[in-house]
Order: C-alpha cells, then sequence, then structure tokens
C-alpha cells in the first residue's frame, strides 16, 4: 500500500472586489479527482442562482438531480438537457456578508475518458437551505476547465475558492 | 473573453501528509465484490471515493466491516432525493450496511464519498455516512446516509458487494490524519 501525501491545491483565489466569472484553466490531468471548495458572498438581497462551465462547454450537455431542505421542509427537484450556459448550482452563492454560502464540489475521476462525468456537491446557505446535488455532464473529454458565473448579472464581493486535486495510489 | 473576472490556472505546493491514498482498486472486467483488507491502523479517520458503473440502473451496494456479517450489527439511516421528491428512511437490525454505489451506465455514472470516522477506537462503535448519487438526466438518485456498526473492533477490512459493477468502476481509499 502506498503512502504519499496526495491532497494537493492547484490554485486558490480570494475575492475582494465585485468579481462576476472565476475560471480554473488548463487543470492538469494528473490526480484522479477534482474538489472545489467555496465560501462566497455577493452584494445582493437574495440568493442568486450559481453556474459552472466544463470545458467551456455551453450545450445543452448538463443535468442534475438536487435534495434539499429549508428548515420547514424537504424536496426533489431535476434538470435536464439543461439549455443556460451551465449548470445551475443551489446555494453556492449566498447574499451577502451576512449570508455568505460554503460549497463543496467533487469532480470524481474528472480526467478519464471513457465515461460522463458525474459531480457530487453539498451546499449550506444557513439562512436558507441545505442541499447535496448530483451532475452529468454528458461528455467523456477530460475536465481542464472550470467556470463559475452568476445569474441576474450579480458580482461576487467575497470569498475564497480552492480547486485541489487528490491522487489515488 | 474572461475578464473582469479571475482567471487561474497556478499550480502551489502540496498540503503535508494529513491526507494518504492507502489504495486503489480499478476494474478491468466485471466484477461483484470489492475488499480493501489489512488497512492500517495509522490514520484517525479513513474516505472512499468511488466511481461506479453497474449494469442495475441505481443499484445499490452492501458494504461491511471486518467481514462481519452478523445479523443486527448494521443499523442505518438515509435521506434522498429522486428529482421530484425527498424521503427519509432507516434499516436497522441487518447484517449488512447497505451504501449506495451504483449508477447505470458509463453515460451515467455513479459517485460516492464514504467517511468512516474514527475506525480505529475500541472504546466506542463505528459509524460512517455516505454523499452518493447519480444523474442519467432525467432520472437519478441523491442520497446522504449514515451507517453504525455495532462493533467496537477496529476497522481492518472493508468490502463492497453488488450483482456487478463493470469495467471501469474504481474505488480509492484514503487515510486521514
Amino acid at each position: 500500500m502506498a503512502s504519499a501525501p496526495t491532497y494537493t491545491p492547484i490554485a486558490t483565489y480570494t475575492v475582494s472586489s465585485a468579481t462576476p466569472t472565476i475560471s480554473f484553466t488548463s487543470i492538469p490531468s494528473t490526480y484522479t479527482d477534482l474538489v472545489l471548495i467555496i465560501g462566497s458572498a455577493l452584494s445582493a438581497t437574495s440568493s442568486k442562482g450559481g453556474l459552472f462551465t466544463l470545458n467551456s462547454d455551453t450545450g445543452t450537455n448538463y443535468s442534475r438531480t438536487e435534495l434539499y431542505g429549508t428548515g420547514s421542509s424537504a424536496g426533489s427537484s431535476r434538470g435536464t438537457n439543461i439549455s443556460s450556459s451551465a449548470t445551475y448550482i443551489g446555494a453556492i452563492t449566498g447574499f451577502d456578508t451576512t449570508n455568505p454560502a460554503n460549497a463543496i464540489l467533487h469532480f470524481m475521476n474528472y480526467s478519464n475518458t471513457a465515461t460522463y462525468k458525474t459531480v457530487l456537491g453539498r451546499f449550506t446557505l444557513a439562512t436558507q437551505e441545505s442541499d447535496a446535488t448530483v451532475y452529468l455532464w454528458r461528455s467523456t473529454s477530460a475536465i481542464n476547465r472550470i467556470d463559475l458565473n452568476l445569474q441576474s448579472s450579480v458580482n461576487w464581493t467575497a470569498g475564497t475558492f480552492t480547486l485541489y486535486g487528490i491522487v489515488a495510489a | 473573453m474572461i475578464l473582469p473576472g479571475i482567471l487561474a490556472s497556478g499550480i502551489s505546493g502540496h498540503l503535508g501528509g494529513n491526507y494518504t491514498s492507502i489504495a486503489t482498486v480499478t476494474l478491468s472486467s466485471t466484477q461483484s465484490s470489492v475488499t480493501f483488507s489489512s488497512i492500517p491502523q495509522t490514520y484517525t479517520h479513513l474516505q472512499i471515493r468511488a466511481l461506479t458503473v453497474t449494469n442495475v440502473p441505481s443499484g445499490s451496494a452492501v458494504m461491511y466491516f471486518n467481514g462481519d456479517t452478523t445479523s443486527a450489527n448494521y443499523h442505518n439511516h438515509y435521506l434522498y432525493g429522486s428529482g421530484t421528491s425527498a424521503a427519509a428512511n432507516n434499516g436497522g437490525n441487518n447484517s449488512y450496511a447497505p451504501e449506495f454505489v451504483g449508477g447505470a451506465a458509463a453515460t451515467s455514472p455513479g459517485a460516492s464519498i464514504i467517511d468512516i470516522l474514527d475506525y480505529t477506537n475500541t472504546n466506542k462503535n463505528k459509524v460512517s455516512r455516505e454523499l452518493g448519487g447519480y444523474d442519467a438526466n432525467g432520472s437519478g438518485f441523491i442520497n446522504i446516509s449514515s451507517v453504525l456498526w455495532m462493533n467496537t473492533a477496529a476497522i481492518s477490512s472493508i468490502t463492497f458487494n453488488i450483482t456487478s459493477w463493470l469495467s471501469g468502476t474504481s474505488f480509492a481509499l484514503y487515510g486521514v490524519k
């Protein structure tokens, strides 16, 4: 059995001014999984949808199954053949610095070219909802780029976005 | 054109040895069982990360610790979403721990992350938790679950069984200091 350190930060971004887009490009294919950890806030009065795009693919090639709890009820929703330029991310964004959100996205076996890509996400906007979502990107391409955007022409104003790579033995 | 967003492509240093790859199983043929054995007792927690392809849509697997199939030794609770509704359930007094480590096909592989906490502590029973699911563009399943193993033994082996996993399925075991 191997015993090498294997959880590596690839890139980290700290947002301190209005930022509409965060892009991780030229992602090495040398890891097994990618983990994107986000703590973020906007300058808005309500939460906004966060979006991710993989390899700049803006086609209708994304889908998702979501589980959420609001504090008073639980529910599940689905998005298929999502036609926007990216996949909706539940409570990724928060809406102000008093109500920030946390998100962890796991891009599983992201560099394999035999399967479509499955992404697991856990999201927390404590004043609104907790959420778990599984995403499918219908492509066998290795993921080499992740773009994060926001709906409604708003910006991130605070937060940290860190992409890690995990290497399996 | 990305500006005025942030463009990132840099690589920075390693986190150190607090998260370590212990073993990986990648299937090159159809298999019905995957076992991690002789697990080192030198970590605090374990994490299993799996990407799975089966010929049973949304197929669930069973998990055993230390080969224990004793009736009534496993209990679980889970919360899941089908895409149209959410539900919760539990199972008790089982001889196995049900886990979602399925997925329909290479076009909708399942993904699971299982944390097994404090696995060497012999003063208490063991608890694990899972985030797992798959999406098939019109169907799918997302699951949050917990498992109690009614045994104080340190965990030295973990076995997953299912009808069949197909080539390309992978399980990776990590140790967390």
